[in-house]
């Protein structure tokens, strides 16, 4: 499990593999007892036009784990961030792991897991109270903020680029 | 013009809130206004919203009944059209939309899964957005034919048409109580109870 980082490295880097274009990250929870949870990796190589598949089972019982790819293929984001939103999968080593499909104040767990009920957890009228209380223009992470936070010390030049926009100003 | 009220006696108190020949051309003018310049606020989430495109196109076209132009900001808007099933997400905007728009307003919910969340009784879906905002009209359908929300508009206007400024109650913001919901709790879980096929969804694998 600690190694999934090493081999996914392998095999984007290693001149014979070359999977350099990553599909797909998603995660498997099958109905039988006992049976770990799965997280899936897909590859694909457009170079070489193949395709592969990387599986990792993550026994229920212990945390669920994993390293995250993101510093192998940026398109990670969003897919780690899904699967941890809706399994509940930890990444560790991604900048910015937050639930992306349900709110962020979402507190009734992760959706996609079998012991989660159809209906969710909490009651409907719950449900409504804590839907209605979320304010959905709150969505800025702590890094954007901090970008904002820093806007002094940005370079001159892309100071200029957010003050005006990339086809100069429009006001 | 030869009416003259008999003197003292039961019964011939006039009570300055009965509608009298004045207030009702008054209501008559102004709710024959209202009624023909209904300006739509589109919300629309999913499929029920192309069949309502459709409404709004050349074959259908709901300029007909005075809904000449959808008004995109809700501050110019005075019927709230929900096209789609609403998801938990939206239901703060859903709030904000209809808190911003003036009065006189009214709401329609257009489809199966606006009036109560129709085949989707899961954990993401606001079982009707009438736990919400107040609703005047609900459309049926999966998702209605430009017919039915026409029709749908048609019943509006009749509703607008029966309205009385005298009626103290009609005017009233209903915003979010104290708890934070616009209905009680037990209301909002009884409405959302499952019916018909979901109740066989109970399973959580």
């Amino acid at each position: 499990m600690e190694r999934v980082h090493e081999v996914l490295a392998f095999l984007r880097d290693d001149p014979e593999q070359q999977f350099n274009y990553l599909t797909d990250i998603t995660a498997v929870e099958y109905r039988d007892a006992g049976r770990p949870l799965e997280v899936v990796w897909q590859l694909r190589s457009l170079g070489r036009k193949a395709d592969l598949r990387l599986k990792v089972e993550l026994p229920q019982a212990g945390a669920l784990v994993v390293p995250s790819v993101f510093d192998l293929w940026k398109g990670a984001d969003w897919l780690e961030r899904e699967v941890y939103d809706l399994f509940g999968v930890t990444f560790t080593g991604h900048p910015d792991l937050r639930r992306l499909l349900m709110w962020e104040t979402y507190a009734e767990g992760h959706p996609l897991r079998k012991d989660f009920p159809l209906r969710g957890h909490f009651s409907r009228a719950e449900q409504t109270r804590q839907a209605l209380a979320a304010n959905p223009e709150a969505h800025y992470s702590l890094e954007e903020l901090s970008i904002a936070a820093a806007y002094d010390e940005l370079p001159a030049d892309m100071k200029d680029r957010l003050a005006h926009g990339e086809r100069g100003s429009v006001i | 013009m030869g009416l003259t009220l008999p003197e003292g006696g039961a019964g011939t108190e006039v009570s300055t809130m009965s509608p009298n020949w004045v207030t009702t051309r008054l209501d008559f003018l102004a709710n024959w206004a209202r009624a023909n310049s209904l300006w739509p606020m589109p919300f629309g989430t999913a499929c029920c919203a192309i069949e309502f495109m459709a409404s709004a196109a050349s074959r259908f076209d709901i300029s007909r009944f005075g809904m000449e132009r959808m008004s995109f900001s809700p501050r110019q808007a005075d019927v709230l059209i929900c096209a789609g099933r609403l998801p938990f997400k939206l239901a703060p905007v859903i709030r904000k939309v209809w808190d911003q728009m003036p009065q006189p307003k009214w709401a329609i919910s257009m489809g199966a899964c606006a009036s109560t969340g129709g085949i989707f009784d899961t954990y993401t879906m606001v079982q009707g957005i009438d736990t919400i905002i107040p609703v005047d009209v609900y459309v049926p359908g999966c998702p209605p034919r430009p017919e039915g929300l026409m029709y749908g508009i048609m019943l509006l206007q009749k509703k607008i048409k029966g309205e009385s400024f005298l009626d103290a109650d009609l005017r009233q913001e209903h915003l979010l109580g104290p708890d934070g919901l616009f209905r009680p709790a037990r209301v909002i879980d009884e409405v959302s109870e499952p019916f018909g096929n979901s109740v066989h969804q109970t399973r959580s694998a």
